[in-house]
């Protein structure tokens, strides 16, 4: 501070020095957190499954063997001699094939839900807390009536009326996923609203919307990721429940919650593998994304512990 | 005589206070922030503003700024009224007059880098500089508001205090503005980085010609960086004089109590003088008081000081006094 004009002059010469920024503070603080560092490694294990599993399956999932077809609690056993590694399921088609498109769509489901939600979400809450007054009130009062409506009655509806496909599930998963998001963005967009760099911004003429993606978006970043990795596991709970009641993804396709649905309803044949293994896949993903969730908010807001 | 930089006519900024408890469609409560505040502010002078809490400096000062609606009166700018210009207007002379903030923190973006943060006014209003060009203004800026340009790719949050506040100073010069609205900018810092940074205020303003509305609660770092000094209370100026006038000759019964608390560094003479120390709080400007604001708490009140607003005097010299008895001395037997 106190540099004299000739220390300056040294140092103007120099290559400007790099300064820590919060992202980089709070992904050094991010990797010191076993937890979720695990769960990180959990979810590229789980995301990798999805992508490499079609490459190395011996058997497709829509293929049904024929040999084990009578004898499923015997002959579909998981094994490596017959390629069944997960086993088969109850039709005789290869559950490590059906496992892996099962993981795929699921994880599509969560992170195309996290991701409306967080486009659709933060903009709206930023835009109706930064102006305030009467557009607030509006737009508020639209996602309390949103809100205010079942969503699983409307998800069930939407399904049946306009058939079984996955772009009306994305549709309806969409249409819901973004209202909470909504609110906690406008919360936070109120208290940064009163900061005085905000005001500076306003002062010197620069544009609404300017502030808006400059300096309100990049300080909400942090909770909203957080938040959204919060909201991916429970949007793939949305969509297992949908499976799970039979409205979900249709045939041949599949996802967890069908799969779980399947493996449950053959529970007392003693085939507890087509249960198990999309179980396991389901509660590991899950686990991972809240340890990850929990190291974000952790890592994002330092004070908050 | 040529207009002023600045002026302000019977500027007046009243708040609406959503009522507690009320229905939605029942009509808000007024807050007078600022009454009929007339300023004037010529080129590369100082005006010191003072008052306490909640005496609407501030107010005025964001009125001036314009992100604080007007409710009535003008703010000229060179004889030209800013608040009936259109939005577009109104930004674009967001570059004659920038802000300086009380918190130096808190004014800074802590996601953008110093050198993001003291660009933005020049990104806004001359989109066409290359980057080159940018990054060559603010380093010299940072420069000369003595900080090493080497660091402009730091983070706020690296900064002392002293230094944010340098940061944000930087940021209202690096558009050559013409008006600098300080709000309290010295009152969140060291004793020692205050005299620093008014200092470098004092230093700017005569190499760039500035003009600074300088708003402070302390009296003693006004009287040394102003020309003039207004004083306000619950929203209406009641005392104008230049600085050396009013230190030396106050004459509203308030700005004497504002001057007697003034600690002097001396503990004998602190005790030997006679401080007519105010009574009461600062009454709720939702319901100020009829006529002139300051008679619940004025040693020298009269019974017709409740009848109406007491006009504005000028004493001679410039010196501007809103009380008709400013000459008496003596308590009224009320």
């Amino acid at each position: 501070m106190f540099a004299t004009k000739s220390v300056a002059d040294d140092l103007a010469g120099a290559a400007p020095i790099k300064g820590r920024s919060l992202w980089a503070d709070a992904r050094a603080r991010f990797l010191r957190n076993r937890a979720a560092v695990a769960g990180l490694i959990v979810l590229l294990l789980v995301a990798a499954f999805a992508l490499i599993g079609p490459f190395i399956a011996p058997w497709n999932n829509e293929d049904i063997d024929w040999n084990v077809l009578g004898n499923v609690a015997q002959g579909g056993r998981p094994s490596l001699e017959t390629g069944h590694w997960f086993g088969t399921d109850a039709l005789g088609r290869d559950l490590f094939a059906r496992t892996v498109q099962g993981t795929q769509i699921s994880l599509l489901v969560g992170i195309v839900g996290a991701l409306i939600s967080v486009i659709v979400g933060t903009l709206y809450g930023a835009i109706a807390g930064y102006f305030g007054g009467r557009i607030d009130n509006v737009m508020m009062r639209i996602v309390d009536v949103l809100m205010s409506i079942p969503y699983m009655f409307v998800l069930i509806l939407l399904l049946v009326v306009f058939g079984r496909s996955l772009l009306m599930l994305f549709i309806g998963i969409g249409l819901i996923s973004w209202l909470d998001m909504a609110r906690i963005a406008r919360g936070q967009t109120l208290t940064l609203k009163g900061k005085a760099y905000i005001e500076a911004a306003v002062a010197t003429g620069v544009r609404p919307f300017t502030i808006i993606l400059r300096h309100i978006i990049p300080n909400l970043l942090g909770v909203v990721i957080v938040y959204a990795t919060l909201l991916v596991p429970s949007m793939i709970i949305y969509e297992s429940f949908i499976s799970f009641l039979g409205l979900g993804v249709q045939e041949p396709l599949t996802s967890w919650g069908a799969l779980i649905n399947d493996g449950a309803s053959e529970m007392n044949n003693g085939t507890l593998w087509m249960l198990g293994w999309p179980l396991f896949f389901f509660v590991i993903t899950l686990f991972g994304f809240f340890f990850v969730g929990d190291g974000l908010r952790d890592a994002l807001d330092p004070k908050d512990r | 005589m040529s207009a002023p930089l600045l002026e302000t006519r019977d500027l007046s900024v009243t708040f609406k206070v959503a009522r507690q408890g009320g229905w939605p469609w029942s009509p808000p409560r007024e807050l007078q922030a600022v009454k009929q505040a007339s300023l004037r502010l010529e080129p590369g002078r100082t005006l010191g503003l003072v008052g306490e809490s909640g005496s609407g400096k501030s107010s005025l000062a964001r009125a001036i700024v314009g992100t604080v609606p007007v409710s009535d009166g003008r703010v000229l700018w060179r004889g030209e009224d800013i608040v009936s210009m259109d939005t577009a207007a109104q930004r674009a002379h967001g570059r004659h007059v920038q802000m300086v903030f009380q918190d130096p923190l808190d004014a800074l973006n802590p996601r953008m880098t110093v050198g993001q943060i003291v660009a933005e006014p020049l990104r806004t209003h001359f989109p066409d500089l290359s980057k080159e060009q940018v990054r060559a203004k603010v380093g010299q800026m940072m420069e000369r508001v003595g900080l090493l340009p080497a660091l402009i790719n730091r983070y706020p949050h690296e900064f002392s205090g002293g230094q944010c506040q340098r940061i944000g100073i930087a940021r209202a010069l690096i558009t050559d503005p013409e008006l600098v609205v300080c709000d309290e900018p010295v009152s969140a810092l060291d004793v020692s980085v205050q005299a620093q940074v008014v200092n470098l205020l004092q230093e700017l303003q005569r190499e760039m010609g500035l003009a600074l509305l300088f708003i402070a609660h302390d009296l003693s770092v006004v009287r040394h960086i102003s020309h003039r000094i207004a004083v306000m209370y619950l929203g209406r100026i009641v005392e104008v004089a230049t600085a050396s006038e009013l230190i030396a000759n106050p004459r509203h019964p308030y700005t004497k109590a504002l001057i007697a608390s003034v600690p002097i560094p001396s503990p004998k003479a602190e005790r030997a003088r006679h401080r007519p120390v105010l009574e009461g709080e600062l009454p709720s400007p939702m319901s100020p008081p009829s006529g002139c604001v300051f008679r619940t708490r004025c040693p020298i009140a009269r019974a017709d000081c409740a009848d109406a607003t007491p006009a504005v005097m000028n004493i001679g010299n410039d010196h501007l006094v809103s009380c008709p008895y400013h000459s008496s001395t003596e308590a009224s037997p009320l």
